[in-house]
């Protein structure tokens, strides 16, 4: 069993203070849901956790098995076992999905033990074929051009083709239909199992039943304010967050937005 | 201090040269006119890039004798990646400044199709060359190395596909350099006739270290109506060249070029690569990549020129540039009055990998004309650092992220040149320069 431990985190953005004593624990076989209103710190915290350059991580920890993750590069925390599935992944002109996919596993080889071509492409093909991926999306430029549910289901390729110890997705559901987002819940029930954490952030309940998480975490004002079973996110759908702020005394949960 | 012109070669020289190639007499009194010229005439002027102390007049030899080669098999291995020996029909290879090997098909012979060295050409096709040689193209005086090139001429080769012709296969040529002294006064001259179609590949070579010598290149390359030309090369001359290579394009009526160039050099080189789109309804379409690398000085002028009506041009240019090196992108859209819908695009990236390097992209649009669109794009940046971090994400290391990003950016002539050994070239050759 692996665990990622994030311990009273304080991550800023160009100075401004973010998320503001973050802590949460996720072990392997474990599914996790965040959510929260927008603009609470919830892709800040994904953010800190992989690696993104913009983000000051100014006190806190992230431990992977004991083990300082603040202290690797982004590449180092990828090959530790990490993985995020970005809410805006980046377009890369000119490098092919499949490329880049082979590039990504050679990276955890040795050189001169990288995988042969005929084995990634099953790999490949099979993956694609699980995902419903049409075949020409291989030899496509990474994410350019791809609408925005064909990127969400390009991550959950990488995610399937990696197979990273702990996953951190960031709204996985936005913009996928509802033939897609069963497609992306498969794979990702595909992959639970004893080696592997995820960390969902997502505002809706509709992804959650398809993927029942084993812990609920809701993140107000950068923290995470209250956690439960799979019935919170169920009350959230129903009743909304304000019962929460009523209950914490919380009366701006959009403080943290600068307002013009 | 400004480098001392004083040519190498006397008229009585070049005369003798002339002779012994056994040219027609019109090309002997073009080569003797070209060099009583090449005094007078004003120095080609390369925007935004000072080249008064670059010598590009002495070389140690003007020509030099070499074996040729009995078969696709002597050739060299480096050679031999980029020709597909057993399957490549139509090929040139030029040996210094000799014409070292050729290989044409019966079809391509009994499709009237002509390919083979330039001095051949002159000696068995010298009417068709005559017409075309230096006349709508490039013109011999239009400043001093263009005189220069045409006194000098010690290579080259001869493209004419006739009316109505298709050529399935590419044609291709490389220009091979193994002796230091040699000099490359190279003429490439490609006439595509009425509605005929052609595929044309080259490669400058370097299998050896240059002693301080001259490259002066000019590719004369015409569409006539209706025809289609896809032009793709890779230059990777070694750094003891001074290069000026001019590549130029007309196209007739409803003709099109496709440019596809590799400009990897390794020395300090002026490239210039225009198309005049003078026919109606015609279409260039002008994609370069470069790298730029230690302290390489370079200045490249990439232009269409829209003189047809409803005629298109598009522009792009991809370059890296690191070490100390230099490089100017001069990018030149130019829409001539009367040209009504016309269109004029272009679009330059550079990306620096170092703070000591300087590029600089400078598009230009000059339009005479009400009814046109045109418009362009130019940046000059560093690797993304988003995809940077996207790529790292996913456990790749920042070396080969950016290795990743940057091959992707010079992908769009890659993807364009047609034949396989030339592709896997450039992309070794842009390995080896961002390494
Ligand atoms: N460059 C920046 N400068 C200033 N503030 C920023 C910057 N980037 C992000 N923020 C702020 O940080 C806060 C947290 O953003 P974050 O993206 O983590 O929210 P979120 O919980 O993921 O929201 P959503 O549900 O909308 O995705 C927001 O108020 C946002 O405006
Ligand atoms: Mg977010």
């Amino acid at each position: 069993m692996s665990t990622l431990e994030i311990k009273d985190l304080h991550v800023s953005i160009e100075d401004k203070e973010i998320l503001k004593g973050v802590n949460l624990t996720l072990n392997t076989n474990e599914v996790h849901a965040i959510m929260g209103p927008n603009g609470t710190g919830k892709s800040t915290l994904a953010s800190a956790i992989m690696g993104h350059p913009k983000y000051e991580v100014t006190s806190g920890e992230i431990l992977l098995d004991g083990e300082n993750v603040l202290e690797m590069e982004v590449d180092e925390r990828a090959q530790a076992g990490l993985f995020l599935a970005m809410q805006y992944p980046s377009e890369i002109a000119g490098v092919t999905n499949a490329d880049f996919l082979r590039s990504a596993i050679n990276a955890r080889r040795e050189e001169g033990d990288e995988i042969s071509i005929m084995k990634f492409i099953k790999q490949l093909d099979k993956t694609m074929d699980f995902l419903e991926m049409p075949e020409e999306m291989g030899q496509r430029y990474l994410n350019e051009g791809f609408s925005g549910g064909e990127k969400k289901r390009n991550e959950i390729l990488q995610l399937m083709m990696i197979k990273p110890k702990f996953a951190v997705l960031d709204e996985i559901d936005s913009g996928l239909d509802i033939d897609a987002l069963k497609i992306v819940s498969k794979g990702i029930n595909e992959m639970r199992g004893e080696g592997f954490g995820c960390l969902m952030i997502t505002h809706y309940q509709r992804l959650l039943n398809y993927i029942t998480p084993d812990h609920v975490h809701v993140m107000m004002q950068g923290k995470v304010v209250k956690s439960g079973g799979s019935e919170l996110a169920q009350r959230l759908e129903a009743e909304g967050y304000d019962w929460i702020k009523e209950e914490l005394g919380i009366k701006d949960t959009n403080a943290v937005v600068e307002e013009a | 201090m400004t480098v001392e012109t004083k040519l190498a070669l006397t008229a009585e020289d070049v005369r003798s040269f002339s002779e012994a190639q056994g040219e027609p007499t019109w090309f002997a009194e073009l080569r003797e006119r070209a060099l009583a010229e090449v005094e007078n005439l004003d120095m080609v002027k390369p925007d935004k890039t000072n080249i008064e102390k670059w010598d590009f007049f002495n070389f140690p030899a003007h020509t030099v004798e070499s074996d040729t080669y009995a078969s696709l098999a002597e050739l060299p291995e480096a050679v031999k990646q980029i020709v597909d020996v057993e399957g490549q029909q139509n090929v040139y290879i030029q040996r210094n400044n000799t014409p070292a090997f050729l290989q044409v098909t019966e079809e391509l012979a009994a499709q009237g199709v002509i390919m083979t060295d330039i001095f051949t050409a002159l000696k068995e096709h010298g009417e068709l060359v005559q017409k075309f040689f230096m006349t709508e193209a490039v013109t011999v005086d239009e400043h001093k190395l263009t005189a220069l090139h045409a006194a000098l001429m010690n290579g080259g080769v001869f493209i004419y596909v006739p009316k109505d012709v298709e050529v399935a296969a590419p044609l291709q040529s490389v220009f091979y350099v193994d002796n230091a002294d040699a000099s490359l006064f190279n003429h490439v001259l490609i006439v595509a006739d009425t509605n005929s179609k052609v595929t044309y590949v080259e490669n400058y070579f370097s299998g050896v270290a240059s002693n301080n010598t001259q490259a002066n290149i000019v590719t004369e390359v015409i569409a006539r109506d209706g025809a289609k030309i896809t032009f793709g090369a890779v230059d990777t001359l070694d750094a003891g060249f001074t290069t000026y290579v001019n590549r130029r394009g007309e196209t007739l009526r409803d003709a099109e070029i496709d440019w596809a160039l590799g400009l990897m050099n390794n020395g300090d080189t002026i490239a210039e690569s225009i198309t005049h789109l003078r026919g109606d309804g015609s279409v260039a379409d002008t994609k370069t990549v470069v790298v730029g690398s230690g302290k390489q000085n370079q200045n490249f002028t990439t232009e269409v020129r829209n003189w047809g009506k409803a005629s298109l041009g598009n522009i792009l240019t991809h370059a890296v540039v690191k070490d100390s090196a230099r490089a100017i992108f001069n990018g030149i859209g130019k829409i001539e009055h009367g040209a009504t819908k016309a269109d004029a695009q272009q679009e330059s990236r550079v990306l620096m990998l170092s703070k000591d390097a300087r590029g600089d992209a400078n598009p230009i649009l000059l339009i005479e004309e009400d009814d046109v669109t045109a418009g362009h794009a130019a940046s000059v940046g560093r690797v993304d650092e988003m995809q940077l971090y996207y790529l790292m994400s996913r456990g790749i290391s920042r070396t080969d992220a950016e290795r990743l990003i940057i091959h992707g950016f010079l992908e769009p002539v890659v993807s364009q040149l047609p034949i396989e050994g030339v592709k896997k070239q450039l992309i070794e050759v842009i390995e080896g320069k961002v390494k």
